[in-house]
C-alpha cells in the first residue's frame, strides 16, 4: 500500500513549479494516509459489499451467489414502498418541528442571552448525554397513556377520550424531533452568531418594522445554519428505527427498521443490501438537489 | 411608542419561548433522574412506586449492566484516540497542504457523515460477513473509529481555519526550524480543538447505538444492553448510569467553559 504515496510524489515533478524543499511534499500524502485508508477499508469497501450483496440470489441455507440480479430493486421497492414513504414523511415533519421549536431558542442564545450565552448553549448539549435510548424511553413514561401529557390532552379536547399518544405516529414523529435536536440547534446558532449587527441596525435605521428586518436580513443570513441543520436532523431520522421500536408499533415501522430486521433478524441478506443501497443513494440524491436549492437562494 | 412597545414584546416572547424550548429539552432529564429513585417492584421502571437509594447504592446490581459499562468505556477511549491521531492528521494535510485528490479527499470524509448510520452499521456486516471476519469488540471498534475520523477533521478543520497563519510566520522569520514552529505555536494553538474533537468522538462512540447492533456478535455495550433491557425488563440501575452520564458529561463542559474563561482573562 505504498503505492500510492511515492507516486503522485513522484509524478508531479515535471508539471508543478519547483518546490522549495523537495522533502515537503511528501508530507500531505503521508498524514492522508492512514485516516484516507481506514475509511477506504472500513466505508468504501463495505459500501461495495452492499451494492455486490443486493445483486444476489440464494438462500440462508445454501448460501447466496452473485447473478446480478436487479429484481433484488424492484422486488424490495414494491414490497416496501409504504415505509420509504413514511421514513421520509416523518424524517421531514420530525426536520420542520426540530426548526420551528431551535430558531427561536438559538435567536435567543445568539442575540439576547448576553453573557448567559455559554451557560445556555451548554445547557442545550447537555440533555443529550443522558443516552440516546435512555431518553427515548423516557419519553415512553411522558406519553404512556396513563402519563399527565395524554391527561391534559384530553382534557384540553385535544385528545379523544380513550385517544392515546404513544404507539402512533404522533409519538414517532415527537421521539425524532427531540432525539436529533442539538443537531438543529447548533449550526442554526453558528450561523446566527457570526451575523454582522450592524446589519440589521442599518435596516432599522431605514426604516424597516423589526419584521422587515428580520425577514430581509437576518433570516437570509442564517440559512447555512437552516441548511446544515435541518441536513444533520433530517439524516439520522430518515434512518432511524429506534424510535419506531420504543414509541410506536409495526404499522409505523420506517425503512430503518425493515434494514434491521431483514440483516438481523430473518438474515435476507440480498433485500437488506438493497433497502440499504437504496436508502443511501436517495438521501444523497435529496441532500444533493436540496443543497443545490438551497444554494442558489441563497445567492439570490 | 408603538416600536418600543413592539420590541419589549418580541424580546419577552423570544425569551419566554426559548425558556419553554429548554424545559422540554429537560423533560425526559427530569423523568430519567426522578425514575432513577423509583422502588420499582415490576420489570418494567415506567410508573411511580416510591422513593429509594437502593438503586443508587447497589449501581451495578443488574448482572452484566457494569460489564458493559466498562466495555463501552474501553470502545469509545481507543476509538478516541486512534480517531483523533487520524483524522488530525487528516485535517493538516487539508488545511496546510496542497496536494493532488484535495477533491476526493473532502468527498470521503463528507460522506460517512451523509449516509444514516442504518446504512454505516449494514454495510459494515456486509464486509464481515463476506471476508468471514466474527463480529464482536474488534469490529465495534473498526466502526467506531470510521464515524468518528470524519467528526474529528470537520471539528479540527475549522481550528485550523480560524488559526492566523501569520504567527506561525513569525516564529519561521524568527529563526525556529519547522519543528520548533510546530511545537511551540501551532501545537498550542490547534490544541483546543483536537480536544474539543476528542470529546466529540468520545460521546458518539459510547453513545453510539444502531452501527454497534450491527457489528458487536455477542459482546454487549452499555448502548446495547439498555436496548436488550427494553425488551425483558428496565432496572432502575440504568436510570442511576443515565443520570450520573448526564452529570459526568455536565461537569466536564462546565469546567471546560470555566477554565476557557479563566485563561481569557
Amino acid at each position: 500500500m505504498t503505492q500510492p504515496l511515492v507516486a503522485p510524489a513522484a509524478d508531479t515533478g515535471a508539471d508543478v513549479a519547483p518546490p522549495v524543499r523537495r522533502r515537503g511534499r511528501w508530507i500531505p500524502y503521508l498524514l492522508l494516509l492512514p485516516g484516507l485508508l481506514w475509511l477506504a477499508i472500513f466505508f468504501v469497501l463495505p459500501m461495495l459489499t452492499v451494492a455486490s450483496t443486493s445483486l444476489q440470489e440464494g438462500s440462508l441455507a445454501q448460501g447466496y451467489e452473485l447473478t446480478w440480479r436487479l429484481a433484488n430493486y424492484t422486488e424490495a421497492a414494491q414490497r416496501y414502498a409504504a415505509q420509504f414513504s413514511r421514513a421520509f414523511l416523518f424524517a421531514a415533519a420530525s426536520t420542520v418541528l426540530a426548526l420551528v421549536v431551535s430558531y427561536p431558542l438559538a435567536y435567543f442564545i445568539a442575540f439576547k442571552a448576553g453573557r448567559w450565552r455559554n451557560l445556555l448553549l451548554l445547557l442545550v448539549i447537555a440533555p443529550f448525554f443522558t443516552s440516546f435510548l435512555i431518553r427515548t424511553l423516557a419519553w415512553k413514561i411522558i406519553l404512556s397513556d396513563s402519563g399527565w401529557v395524554v391527561g391534559t390532552f384530553q382534557t384540553l379536547g385535544l385528545l379523544p377520550e380513550q385517544g392515546r399518544l404513544l404507539a402512533t405516529s404522533v409519538a414517532v414523529i415527537a421521539g425524532l424531533t427531540y432525539n436529533f435536536l442539538p443537531f438543529m440547534t447548533l449550526p442554526l446558532y453558528a450561523s446566527l452568531e457570526k451575523i454582522d449587527r450592524s446589519l440589521i441596525e442599518a435596516a432599522t435605521d431605514l426604516y424597516a418594522s423589526p419584521f422587515t428586518a428580520f425577514w430581509k436580513v437576518t433570516w437570509p443570513l442564517s440559512l447555512p445554519g437552516v441548511v446544515a441543520g435541518t441536513l444533520l436532523t433530517f439524516i439520522p431520522a430518515a434512518g432511524d428505527f429506534v424510535n419506531v421500536r420504543f414509541l410506536g408499533t409495526p404499522s409505523q415501522s420506517m425503512i430503518g427498521n425493515v434494514i434491521e430486521s431483514r440483516f438481523l433478524v430473518v438474515l435476507d441478506y440480498p433485500t437488506a443490501a438493497a433497502l440499504s443501497f437504496t436508502l443511501m443513494l436517495a438521501i444523497l440524491l435529496l441532500v444533493g438537489l436540496y443543497v443545490r436549492r438551497a444554494g442558489t437562494e441563497t445567492i439570490v | 411608542m408603538s416600536r418600543r412597545l413592539w420590541r419589549g414584546v418580541t424580546r419577552n416572547l423570544v425569551g419566554f419561548y426559548a425558556a419553554l424550548a429548554l424545559l422540554y429539552l429537560f423533560l425526559p432529564v427530569f423523568v430519567v433522574i426522578v425514575f432513577s429513585f423509583n422502588d420499582n417492584v415490576g420489570r418494567f421502571n415506567f410508573t411511580w412506586q416510591g422513593f429509594t437509594l437502593d438503586s443508587w447504592l447497589n449501581p451495578c446490581g443488574v448482572a452484566g449492566l457494569c460489564q458493559a459499562m466498562i466495555r463501552s468505556i474501553q470502545i469509545a477511549i481507543v476509538s478516541t484516540i486512534v480517531a483523533t491521531a487520524l483524522g488530525t492528521m487528516v485535517a493538516f494535510a487539508l488545511v496546510r497542504h496542497r496536494f493532488r485528490g484535495r477533491a476526493m479527499t473532502n468527498l470521503l470524509i463528507f460522506l460517512p457523515m451523509a449516509s444514516p448510520e442504518v446504512v454505516l452499521g449494514s454495510a459494515m456486516l456486509a464486509l464481515f460477513l463476506n471476508v468471514g471476519v466474527r463480529t464482536g469488540f474488534l469490529t465495534i471498534l473498526l466502526g467506531h473509529i470510521m464515524f468518528n475520523i470524519s467528526y474529528v477533521v470537520v471539528t479540527v478543520k475549522a481550528r485550523l481555519l480560524g488559526m492566523d497563519s501569520r504567527l506561525e510566520e513569525a516564529a519561521m522569520d524568527l529563526y525556529a526550524d519547522e519543528w520548533q514552529t510546530f511545537r511551540r505555536v501551532t501545537l498550542p494553538l490547534v490544541t483546543p480543538g483536537v480536544v474539543a474533537a476528542a470529546l466529540l468522538a468520545f460521546a458518539l462512540s459510547f453513545d453510539d447505538f444502531i452501527i454497534t447492533l450491527f457489528n458487536s456478535g455477542n459482546t454487549t455495550t452499555f448502548p446495547l444492553f439498555v436496548y436488550g433491557a427494553a425488551q425483558r425488563g428496565i432496572p432502575p440501575q440504568i436510570n442511576v448510569m443515565g443520570t450520573a452520564l448526564f452529570a459526568v458529561a455536565f461537569v466536564v463542559l462546565l469546567v471546560g467553559q470555566v477554565t476557557r474563561r479563566f485563561r481569557r482573562s
